[in-house]
């Protein structure tokens, strides 16, 4: 549900770099652990992009994935739970399968080294 | 009609984090922390600022400012303390926005009177989402969960559980009466927020209440120090 506040903040920096330039593209890196929804990041820039540079643009959208690092013993791991098994079944204790935010190996909180991107990484513009 | 290309590389919400980093500039001037709370609707987070309040902060002078889409039923609730309080409403103005953001401070903080106070809080819109992503100017980020809301919600929310450095976990005492599961909520926590101080309270009994009301009166000096 955050995904328009983050659209108009894409909108919003796409723009300032345009210089007054119409947007025919812009590319986002997303992280993983935005908890943004591709689908609904396209819907809602649509809406924050009317009449904007961004009106006519497209935004493509590139999936970083979540990486995090042990400050302790420098293990690196990714953090999203196992997928949940076929047809929905959660797994034998019946419970979610949880993320790992702590090290796998020691247990200390891990420092994101990937997947917390929310970052306008370049716009095409349309020059007269 | 030629296209042109352009490397941007900035972070979407640089423009909120330069307005923050302004805000925190004036904070630092005017010598004083701030606490940015965050919640679910009605899982407590005025409750618990009147309960710290109540109970006296010691030394610490405490100022609070009150996000709500609409209305000003929270700050009058403060004002009956006699603490210095304003209103933000992000309805007039900020397009009904469901968090705050350093712009939105920004505009409130000529109507409180920084420089007599040692610790500000802002009591951010009820949402478990969107308030995560913007950056006030804060020093330190704390979050309310109450138990009725269910042990799932740190797996539902980690954005939020994670940007926090203490969770607050409140109405213990309705634990008899609903189906949540404390040792689960607490194992969810650990599982996204490691390193996150976790505090059990109830602010209609009073329990717990000591251990939250000595970590804001100890944020100013925390604050300082880490300056």
């Amino acid at each position: 549900m955050h995904e328009l506040a983050l659209s108009r903040a894409i909108v919003n920096a796409a723009t300032r770099h345009a210089g007054g330039r119409p947007v025919s593209a812009v590319h986002v890196r997303v992280g993983a652990m935005r908890q943004a929804v591709p689908t609904s990041l396209d819907f809602c820039f649509g809406l924050a992009s009317r009449d904007t540079a961004c009106a006519a643009a497209r935004l493509e959208m590139e999936p970083v994935a979540a990486l995090l690092r042990c400050p302790d013993c420098g293990r690196e791991w990714d953090p999203a739970p196992p997928p949940l098994v076929e047809h929905g079944e959660l797994p034998g204790n019946g419970l979610p399968a949880l993320p790992s935010f702590g090290c796998p190996a020691c247990g200390a909180g891990g420092e994101v080294v990937a997947g917390g991107e929310l970052e306008v990484d370049w716009i095409e513009v349309e020059d007269a | 009609m030629h296209r042109t290309k352009i490397r941007v590389a900035e972070d979407a919400l640089d423009a909120n984090q330069t307005i923050a980093r302004a805000n925190r500039e004036d904070f630092d001037r005017a010598g004083v922390a701030v606490v940015n709370l965050m919640s679910a609707p009605g899982a407590g987070k005025t409750a618990l600022l009147e309960r710290a309040i109540e109970a006296g902060l010691g030394e610490t002078r405490i100022g609070v400012l009150e996000g709500d889409v609409q209305g000003s039923l929270d700050a009058d609730r403060i004002a009956h303390l006699h603490v210095p309080v304003a209103q933000l409403n992000t309805d007039p103005g900020f397009g009904g926005e469901c968090h705050l953001d350093a712009n939105m401070v920004r505009a409130a903080l000529g109507e409180l009177p920084l420089a007599e106070l040692d610790l500000l809080a802002i009591e951010n819109v009820g949402n478990l989402v969107c308030p995560a992503e913007f950056r006030v100017g804060e020093d330190a980020r704390a979050m309310v969960c109450s138990v009725a809301e269910g042990e799932d919600k740190p797996l539902k929310y980690p954005l939020m559980f994670r940007s926090c450095e203490l969770v607050c976990v409140n109405k213990i005492d309705l634990l008899p009466h609903v189906d949540a599961d404390l040792d689960r909520l607490l194992a969810n926590i650990e599982a996204v927020n490691p390193d996150a101080t976790v505090l059990m309270m109830s602010a209609r009994s009073g329990e717990g209440v000591e251990a939250w009301r000595d970590w804001l009166a100890a944020l100013p000096r925390r604050a300082a120090a880490s300056a």
